[in-house]
């Protein structure tokens, strides 16, 4: 049953997640967090955080994980929600690369892109604030921290891995 | 040459970190500069159209170059590369990570670090809106989404379908709308 299961949410988070990387955040916790609870949200958390400092994007991070603890440490439920994960990716983008390729400029299709684009937007954005909630922001200096954070991310463009880092060692000092 | 695909995409997904658009210049630079796979163009017309479908950006780029070169194999070979260094690494983690995430040193530094994993999402909010031209109408579609999701535990999956629904009544709308100005 939960190999179905693995199968049939992470076939439908690869399905619908326009935007790759974060846009896919929201999607994976919504499924995994608030609908199986196969782990719990501050849990979820560290693992976008551990994946942050791992080679290979979010989603394909986040499957792997989540089919190993789903299944209580099977590297099966790990083989089976990362294939499942891809194979919409596969077998879409090589439809795509035989038919749709002529299509992409048809007003139809700009048109259907034009509403969605700003949607992965507000995917990104219920990613954070699903993230931002006590179980990660235990007082005042968490806050600051984010803060910090955000102004170096944004204003200065600091490397995510060195924010982190800097971020951990402040952890150790508080 | 799918030993080639496979290598190429192997090393991608093992230093590319972090993930998502942060690994297009890499791929650029090995598949277009160093082995002339394929041209510039041809390139950026392959990153418009793994843009504008679901799914893992990188396993969207191994497709898209794989099959170009090599067909459904080619597809497979890329992917398999692409995804390899990733999954052995999380999965080496997964054996360990619930044994040491009680440790005192290890709650400590992720309780740091996961402001900083909240502040790293909320960037990308105001980059993406920003990229696509932040209007009134993008802003609002952009917030109603937000909302949905974090507020009333809609499925993203309901709110995508909608919206791309949405987007092609909008174009018939404004078809009809033309139309009749022509008369």
């Amino acid at each position: 049953m939960i190999w179905l299961q693995l199968f049939y949410t992470f076939f439908k988070i690869g399905l619908f997640c326009f935007g790759g990387g974060y846009a896919m955040l929201s999607l994976i916790r919504n499924e995994v967090v608030d609908r199986f609870g196969w782990m719990t949200g501050a849990e979820f958390t560290d693992i976008v955080a551990v994946s942050q400092m791992t080679p290979g994007p979010i989603g394909i991070n986040a499957a792997t994980y989540v089919g190993y603890t789903a299944t209580g440490g099977h590297v099966l439920g790990s083989v089976i929600a990362t294939v499942s994960l891809c194979a919409p990716s596969v077998i879409l983008m090589i439809l795509v690369s035989r038919f749709l390729m002529r299509y992409r400029q048809h007003p139809a299709v700009q048109g259907i892109f034009r509403a969605i684009r700003p949607v992965v937007v507000g995917l990104i954005a219920a990613a954070a604030l699903m993230m931002a909630r006590p179980e990660n922001f235990v007082d005042y200096r968490s806050y600051l921290i984010f803060s910090v954070a955000f102004v170096g991310a944004y204003f200065f463009r600091v490397h995510p891995i060195l924010l982190m880092i800097l971020g951990g060692l402040t952890g150790l000092l508080m | 040459m799918y030993w080639q695909l496979f290598l190429v995409f192997l090393r991608i997904g093992a230093f590319t970190i972090g993930g998502g658009l942060a690994m297009l210049p890499l791929i650029e630079r090995d598949v277009v500069f160093k082995k002339n796979w394929i041209t510039k163009d041809d390139f950026t017309d392959l990153v418009a159209v793994t843009q504008m479908l679901p799914g893992v950006i990188a396993v969207n780029m191994a497709v898209a170059v794989g099959y170009r070169m090599k067909g459904v194999w080619g597809a497979l070979s890329a992917v398999f590369g692409a995804i390899l260094a990733p999954f052995c690494s999380i999965l080496l983690l997964a054996v360990f990570f619930r044994t040491f995430r009680d440790n005192p040193v290890v709650v400590q530094l992720f309780t740091g670090m996961r402001p900083v994993m909240v502040a790293l999402i909320a960037v990308p909010v105001i980059t993406t809106l920003r990229a696509i031209g932040p209007t009134l109408v993008s802003g609002l579609i952009a917030l109603v989404a937000a909302i949905l999701i974090w507020l009333l535990g809609v499925s993203p999956v309901w709110v995508i379908l909608a919206a791309g629904l949405g987007g092609y009544l909008w174009h018939l709308l404004d078809k009809r709308r033309k139309g009749e100005m022509k008369k």
